[in-house]
C-alpha cells in the first residue's frame, strides 16, 4: 500500500518495474564496481540488497537522469547499516601512526627503480586494479569508505558525512588517515609481493 | 609578522597537501601553502605525487562485472 501511495507522488518519470530494469541496467558495473571495492566477501549481496531497497523506493527518484549517484548512495546505505550490526565500536588510529610516512620520500629514498625517470609514475602504474583493491581492503572500512566514495567515485565530503551518517570533521579526519594508511598499505604491498620485481630491466 | 607570513613546516605544508588540493582549506591555509610551496622543492614533489595518486585513483574506477554476475542480478531485478 505504501507503493502505491509513494507512486501518486511521481513527479517525473515512469515508474515501472520495466522502467527501474531499463533505468538501474547501465549502472550494474558502477555498482558491483563500488561493492567490490567496499567489501571483501559479499560485493553481489551488497548490490542485490540495493537493487531491493531502490525499488521500493523508486518512487522518491525525482531524476532519472541521477539514478547512478542515487543507486551508489543506497548502497552505501546499506553497507554503512552492515558495519554498524558487525561492529560495535569504532576504533580510530592514532594520529602519530600513520602522521609521520611519506610514499613520495620513501620511494626517492628506497628508489626501487634505480633506472627510471619517472619513478613516482611508475610505481603507481605497477599496480594494476586487483593489487588496488587487495590494498584498499588493507585498510579498516571506516577509512576504506571515504577514500573510494571521495576519489574513486567522485563524491563531495560533505555528501559522504550524509552517507555515512557522521560529523564533517569527522570524515575529513578519516580522509587524513586514511590517505595515509593507504600510502602505507601501497608500500608494504609492493615489497610484501614483490610487485616491482622486473620492472626494471634494462 | 602576521600569522599567515609565518612560513610553516614541511610536515605541516604536506598534511595540508590533499585539503589543499580539494579546495577544503581556509584562504589562510591557503596562502600558507603557497607560501610554503613557493620555495620548497621537496613538498613541490610532493603536490605533484598527491596529484599523480589523486588522477591514479581516479582512473582505475571501472571495474569489469562477470558475465554471470550481471546476470544473475539482471534475472534478480526481474525477479522483483
Amino acid at each position: 500500500m505504501a507503493k502505491a501511495a509513494g507512486m501518486r507522488e511521481l513527479v517525473t518519470g515512469d515508474r515501472t518495474k520495466d522502467a527501474f530494469r531499463r533505468l538501474v541496467d547501465p549502472e550494474l558495473q558502477g555498482l558491483y564496481s563500488l561493492a567490490r571495492r567496499l567489501v571483501r566477501d559479499g560485493a553481489e549481496d551488497l548490490v542485490q540488497e540495493a537493487l531491493l531497497q531502490a525499488y521500493r523506493a523508486f518512487g522518491t527518484l525525482r531524476d532519472d537522469a541521477a539514478a547512478g549517484r542515487w543507486l551508489k548512495t543506497i548502497l552505501v546505505n546499506v553497507f554503512r547499516d552492515d558495519l554498524r550490526k558487525r561492529t560495535r565500536s569504532v576504533e580510530e588510529l592514532p594520529v602519530e601512526e600513520v602522521e609521520g610516512f611519506s610514499l613520495y620520500r620513501t620511494l626517492i629514498e628506497v628508489d626501487p627503480l634505480p633506472y627510471s625517470d619517472t619513478l613516482h609514475q611508475d610505481f603507481l602504474t605497477a599496480f594494476g586494479k586487483e593489487d588496488v583493491r587487495e590494498v584498499l581492503l588493507r585498510l579498516p572500512e571506516i577509512y576504506r569508505a571515504p577514500l573510494v566514495l571521495k576519489y574513486m567515485d567522485g563524491f563531495a565530503t560533505k555528501e559522504i558525512a550524509r552517507m555515512l551518517d557522521a560529523p564533517l570533521g569527522t570524515i575529513l579526519a578519516r580522509l587524513h588517515r586514511g590517505r595515509k594508511r593507504f600510502e602505507q598499505e601501497m608500500w608494504a604491498y609492493a615489497e610484501e609481493t614483490s610487485l616491482l620485481a622486473g620492472r626494471d630491466d634494462r | 609578522m602576521t600569522e599567515t607570513q609565518r612560513l610553516i613546516p614541511c610536515s605541516e605544508a604536506v598534511k595540508k597537501l590533499w585539503d589543499y588540493l580539494d579546495n577544503a582549506v581556509s584562504p589562510e591555509d591557503q596562502e600558507r601553502v603557497e607560501k610554503h610551496l613557493s620555495f620548497c622543492r621537496t613538498c613541490c614533489g610532493e603536490l605533484e605525487f598527491a596529484k599523480e595518486l589523486r588522477a591514479f585513483l581516479a582512473s582505475g574506477n571501472a571495474e569489469e562485472l562477470p558475465v554471470d554476475v550481471r546476470a544473475r542480478l539482471e534475472r534478480f531485478v526481474g525477479e522483483l
